[in-house]
């Protein structure tokens, strides 16, 4: 039972990171209805802002208080990888905004190759290790939860606080949740469509660079194709929980963050990927909407 | 009209500010990327170090390519369509030259002699990289291409695994020739039948989801087949991959493995080289493209060719006029499967190793990527966008003139993806519809007349 909590608890930390990484995918595809394939290499943009900032402030302010010093790498994080993604929706996707189908998507693709292979030739394509930045942990019984995954948790929580109160309870929010049910019809009430277009990536880079942030900080390592796997993953919790859904993203990363633990804890480590993999293709086969998503009206 | 800035006076005004602004951006976007650099000293551990000209330089390109193209090239490409809108000539016109109609003739016969012309230039030792890197190399992306576009091209249905059934041929001809000793020819087939088969049995579960999502599931099962691929280290030996892959014989009768009596080289009194082996594989990639062109064309113009294009075009009017969608979906999977499977196999024996490394989604992003900037559904431009995107990414392994400029340590190779990716999104942006972006209908009254890609609309297959 211990170690069934051990692999919940696990489970659930890292269900939250790829929770912060699966709302940037379900806003965009929601609100444009486009699969921003970049947007894993966007968490690894934020993991790589974090560790850079890391390194600076250590080196320059030796001592500096370990809660500062998350602060700093996590805001610079997230404002770096905001106006990344601002950009990249600017340069890359809003051209071809009205164009067939497939071409942002090609595009999409185009920017994930390009970011992961920018980092790797501006920074090297090896792993970059950082020190432990948290390492207390606390044993109730047999279970040990170490400092890191309770901020992860709270980090995340807090977050999604935030977020909810955004969208549900401000004038951005509402032009948001607008253009997401009727692009056309909001802009002739008078939403700026493209802005709210911007600030969604803006908000979705932030988060998924908070996630990147603390993916650095739960393994203490990041390189350059770090945006693949965790932005599949991602991806899969943002159609799991039902695509264009927020609290299912959440609840979607949180599933397959503990779907991965347990399957590695119980039956095989090798196989984790596949097992998530599997699940996904599953859902999508009985419930294709997802498990909170809203049934798709063909129209004709 | 000469000078837009003329007719515009704020125009130079704005360049000029669009310019400083995009600097300030790409300053910030950089600083951290760019300017600043990581690396592991000597006790292994990470440090940092400034390299504020490189930033310079990033910032400077930003500032001065967004002014030259807000003060320039925009103003300059506005005039233009607008003179082409005045003028009313349509831009497709029935008139062409000597050489476009006669372009895939002599296509066809470059290729043909294309072995023995480099043969004939840079002698035996020289022309084993340009068969093999450019012509095999492409030809064997073309083949993927084309084989990919019977599904996203002609179905319309959005495959991100398509590298999965390339690894079932390459792997299905691995193992049974190295377990069983069966030979190339009798592999080929089979491996073909292999793939359309797990074709068949992805494709049925998955195919009554729509569009996107059809694509995701699809990434997913190319994952999964890899991963199985590492990790059931008893069969397929895991990372280390399966080596020393039988060669492809001239149907038997001449070998080109080194030791055996009827050794290629041997029988005909030739001095020993691999560049024979080499040149044989190059005409059989190119036969198995051309099987898969004749393919498509044919099956193009039958009743299941003509479903799937109406399938690509509108699934709901389609399923109204009584086209079976989930058969019709089906045999477009598993064809294109096929001819994913004889690429794979004949990868299998051209490298003489495969592992799981070859491949990753990338491969198919790659792939997917040359159907679409080809201009989904004309093997024209699939063909053209493979020689482009493939061939230059290979050029970029040859230009090691650029360390001249850019000093010793510069290693063209390690840009070929970033300019990939960069070629991807900047070909995309110029042209959506692809390089070829017209369709020639396949029934037609009368006469066949041409439509421009931006008439035609996709469906959500």
């Amino acid at each position: 039972m211990d170690y069934f909590i051990q692999q919940l608890i696990n489970g659930l930390t890292l269900g939250s990171i790829y929770g912060l990484v699966a709302i940037g995918y379900t806003m965009v595809y929601g609100i444009i209805g486009m699969i921003n394939f970049a947007h894993g290499d966007i968490f690894m943009l934020g993991g790589f802002a974090a560790l850079i900032v890391f390194l600076i402030l250590t080196s320059l302010f030796a001592g500096i208080p370990v809660a500062i010093l998350l602060l700093v790498m996590l805001l610079v994080g997230m404002l770096v990888t905001g106006l990344w993604n601002w950009t990249i929706e600017r340069v890359a996707y809003r051209p071809l905004r009205g164009s067939f189908r497939l071409a942002p998507l090609i595009t999409a693709i185009g920017m994930s190759i390009a970011l992961s292979n920018f980092i790797q030739v501006t920074q090297g394509p090896r792993n970059k290790p950082i020190p432990q930045l948290v390492s207390d942990t606390y044993h109730i019984g047999e279970i040990t939860i170490s400092l890191k995954q309770l901020l992860i948790v709270a980090i995340t929580a807090v977050l999604l606080f935030v977020f909810w109160y955004i969208v549900n309870k401000t004038p951005l929010g509402r032009a948001q949740r607008a253009t997401e049910q009727d692009r056309k019809m909001a802009a002739l009430l008078g939403v700026d469509v493209d802005r709210t277009i911007s600030v969604t990536f803006i908000m979705g880079a932030a988060l998924a660079a908070v996630a990147g942030g603390m993916y650095l900080m739960y393994y203490g390592v990041a390189s350059f194709n770090d945006g693949f796997i965790p932005g599949v993953k991602a991806f899969t919790a943002a159609v799991l929980g039902g695509i264009g859904s927020l609290p299912g993203a959440v609840l979607g990363g949180l599933l397959i963050g503990l779907i991965e633990s347990l399957w590695s804890a119980y039956f095989s480590i090798e196989y984790k990927d596949v097992a998530t993999f599997a699940i996904l293709a599953i859902v999508l086969i009985f419930k294709p909407t997802g498990i909170l998503g809203r049934p798709e009206v063909e129209k004709v | 009209m000469a000078n837009p800035i003329e007719t515009n006076p704020g125009g130079m005004a704005k360049a000029v500010r669009e310019g400083v602004f995009a600097g300030i951006i790409a300053f910030f976007m950089f600083l951290l990327y760019v300017g600043i650099e990581t690396y592991q000293d000597i006790n292994n551990a990470l440090v940092w170090r400034t390299r504020w000209e490189l930033l310079a330089v990033f910032v400077a390109v930003a500032a001065i390519g967004r002014f030259l193209t807000v003060g320039f090239i925009k103003p300059h490409i506005d005039r233009r369509k607008l003179n082409k809108a005045k003028s009313g000539v349509l831009e497709i016109s029935d008139k062409k030259s000597f050489f476009h109609r006669h372009f895939l003739k002599f296509a066809l016969v470059f290729l043909l002699v294309y072995p023995f012309l480099s043969l004939l230039i840079v002698g035996k030792q020289g022309s084993l990289k340009y068969v093999d890197n450019f012509g095999i190399q492409i030809l064997i992306y073309v083949m993927l291409a084309w084989g990919l576009n019977i599904v996203v091209g002609l179905a319309g249905l959005l495959d991100l695994g398509y590298v999965a059934f390339y690894a079932v041929g390459a792997y299905s001809y691995a193992l049974l020739s190295s377990y069983f000793g069966l030979s190339f020819w009798v592999l080929l087939p089979l491996s073909g039948i292999f793939a359309a088969l797990w074709g068949i049995m992805l494709g049925f579960p998955v195919l009554r989801l729509r569009g996107d999502y059809l694509a995701i599931v699809t990434l997913a099962f190319g994952e999964i087949i890899r991963l199985v691929l590492i990790n059931w280290t008893v069969v397929t030996k895991g990372t280390f991959g399966i080596a020393g892959i039988a060669k492809a014989s001239v149907f038997g009768i001449w070998s080109f493995d080194v030791g055996a009596p009827n050794n290629f080289a041997k029988v005909f009194g030739l001095a020993s080289s691999s560049v024979y082996y080499k040149i044989f594989l190059f005409y059989v990639i190119l036969a198995l493209c051309l099987l898969t062109a004749y393919v498509t064309i044919r099956l193009r113009r039958m009743p299941i060719g003509r479903a799937w294009e109406a399938l690509r075009e509108d699934e709901i009017a389609c399923r109204s006029l009584g086209i079976n969608t989930v058969a019709t979906k089906l045999t477009a999977f598993a064809t294109g499967a096929m001819f994913g499977g004889f690429a794979g196999s004949f990868f299998a024996a051209r490298q003489g190793f495969v592992s799981p490394e070859s491949f990753v989604f990338l491969e198919s992003a790659v792939i997917l990527a040359i159907v679409v900037l080809g201009g989904m559904g004309s093997l024209t431009g699939i063909a053209i966008a493979a020689v482009v995107m493939v061939g230059g990414t290979e050029v970029l392994r040859e230009m090691s003139f650029l360390k001249l400029v850019f000093g010793p340590d510069f290693t063209p190779e390690l840009y070929r993806m970033l300019l990939f990716g960069l070629a991807m999104i900047i070909v995309m942006l110029f042209k959506p519809r692809g390089f070829v972006g017209s369709r020639e209908p396949t029934a037609f009254l009368k006469e066949r007349r041409a439509v421009s890609g931006s008439f035609t609309k996709e469906g959500h297959g």
